[in-house]
């Protein structure tokens, strides 16, 4: 019973502690409001301890027995190590080993990773945007108006192309735009109470 | 400026590691990705000793005496039980704290942005062809969300309208999302051939 009742009992009164705050123009619930948020960051360092551990924990048991790949988690468990102990040891300011390991390994890595998608996007664009519907057509003429409208050769074909790709994004991309968005919200609303009032309890996990 | 040279060299040289994917899967892209997972888990973890543990637990503890900061530190510490079979239940709590607290504080936000806000800025004079558009567009997007009613008559209408207003959005979307892949593109070559071969003319 405590099991699952103590946590959803707290899930509950939190939910509707921090929804009701928000009605309530008072200094203490501005208080309230700021030290849970501030309480909600700090478990949420832990929930990053765990995943560090977790990782570390599964890269350790990968080279200790020598698994497919081992040599590969000896790098992830270095990164691992390295920037961690610097960032906590030597601090995160400009300057600092930290920040050096950021500028020259962390960073040039990500964003190189994220360009690397541009060759994959456009052989999956080409794959994928076959106009075998009405549909297929509309997105594809959408996708390319707005492409062409942000790279110099649209003017040079036509200079109505950036125009056109402009008002795309302003007014039809903007209304699908709104009106997800307002999906989302009224599915956030939803999911919000059936997480406060214990009929989505999936977090609790199996007994 | 040694340092920099260094960096320049060893940024480089991952990232030409990141490219030989383009061929095919290899040792030396593995041993790069393995890098990057531990190299960006180590900096969450610097960031947040100094942005969450040092200013919101320690200094208030120590520094300014206090103690309700125990209460998320004992909370924090419940969420290290999810190593043991046995107390690993003991998560649930902190798990609930802020699953909790954070459903309860996006009701009134959904409610603010994602709904009332939208819907304000909606609602416009219908001067212009563009702004009739936006409304019809809004209108019939949501009306293909409207899942509890079938997709008949006239109301089936509006919602293959407001399909048609999804794709052209999922369409400008993909555009944009390949526009912003090939800048990156653009901006690792520009680091190779410029501040690492120095090919480019500055």
């Amino acid at each position: 019973m405590a099991k699952r009742g103590v946590p959803l009992a707290l899930c509950f009164v939190m939910g509707v502690l921090m929804a009701v705050q928000f009605f309530v123009p008072h200094p203490l619930s501005r208080y309230v409001y700021e030290n849970v948020l501030d309480w909600m960051q700090i478990v949420s360092v832990f929930a990053l301890a765990v995943g560090v551990i977790g990782l570390g924990r599964i890269h350790w048991r990968r080279v200790v027995v020598r698994r497919a790949g081992w040599r590969y988690s000896i790098a992830t468990l270095a990164g691992l190590a390295v920037m961690g102990i610097l960032g906590v040891v030597g601090g995160i300011e400009q300057g600092t080993p930290y920040a050096w390991l950021f500028r020259y390994v962390q960073a040039p890595m990500q964003s190189t990773m994220m360009s690397l998608l541009a060759f994959f996007v456009v052989s999956a664009a080409y794959r994928g945007f076959r106009v075998r519907t009405r549909e297929a057509g509309i997105l594809l003429a959408a996708a390319m108006v707005v492409m062409l409208g942000r790279v110099p050769i649209g003017e040079a074909i036509h200079r109505a192309i950036p125009i056109a790709s402009n008002w795309v994004l302003n007014v039809p991309n903007t209304a699908a735009m709104r009106g997800i968005t307002i999906g989302i919200g009224l599915g956030a609303i939803s999911t919000s109470l059936r997480i406060i009032f214990g009929v989505e309890r999936s977090y609790l996990g199996v007994e | 400026m040694a340092m920099t040279t260094i960096g320049i060299w060893v940024a480089a040289i991952l990232t030409l590691a990141i490219y030989s994917f383009l061929y095919r899967d290899n040792p030396i892209y593995k041993l790069a990705e393995h890098i990057l997972v531990g190299v960006s888990l180590g900096y969450f973890v610097g960031l947040y000793w100094h942005t969450t543990l040092i200013p919101k637990l320690w200094v208030p503890l120590v520094e300014g005496g206090n103690v309700l900061v125990l209460v998320p530190l004992a909370m924090g510490l419940l969420m290290l039980t999810r190593f043991s079979l046995r107390w690993s239940w003991l998560s649930r709590v902190p798990m609930a704290f802020v699953i909790g607290a954070g459903a309860g504080v996006s009701i009134p936000t959904a409610v603010d942005a994602r709904v009332y806000r939208q819907i304000e800025a909606t609602m416009i004079p219908l001067t212009s062809l563009s702004s009739v558009i936006l409304v019809v567009g809004v209108a019939a997007t949501l009306v293909y969300f409207l899942f509890s009613v079938r997709h008949e008559g006239a109301l089936g209408k509006v919602a293959t309208l407001g399909t048609w207003f999804l794709m052209v959005g999922f369409g400008a979307t993909f555009g944009y999302t390949v526009m912003a892949r090939i800048s990156l593109l653009i901006g690792r070559m520009q680091f190779l051939l410029g501040d690492w071969l120095h090919l480019l003319a500055d």
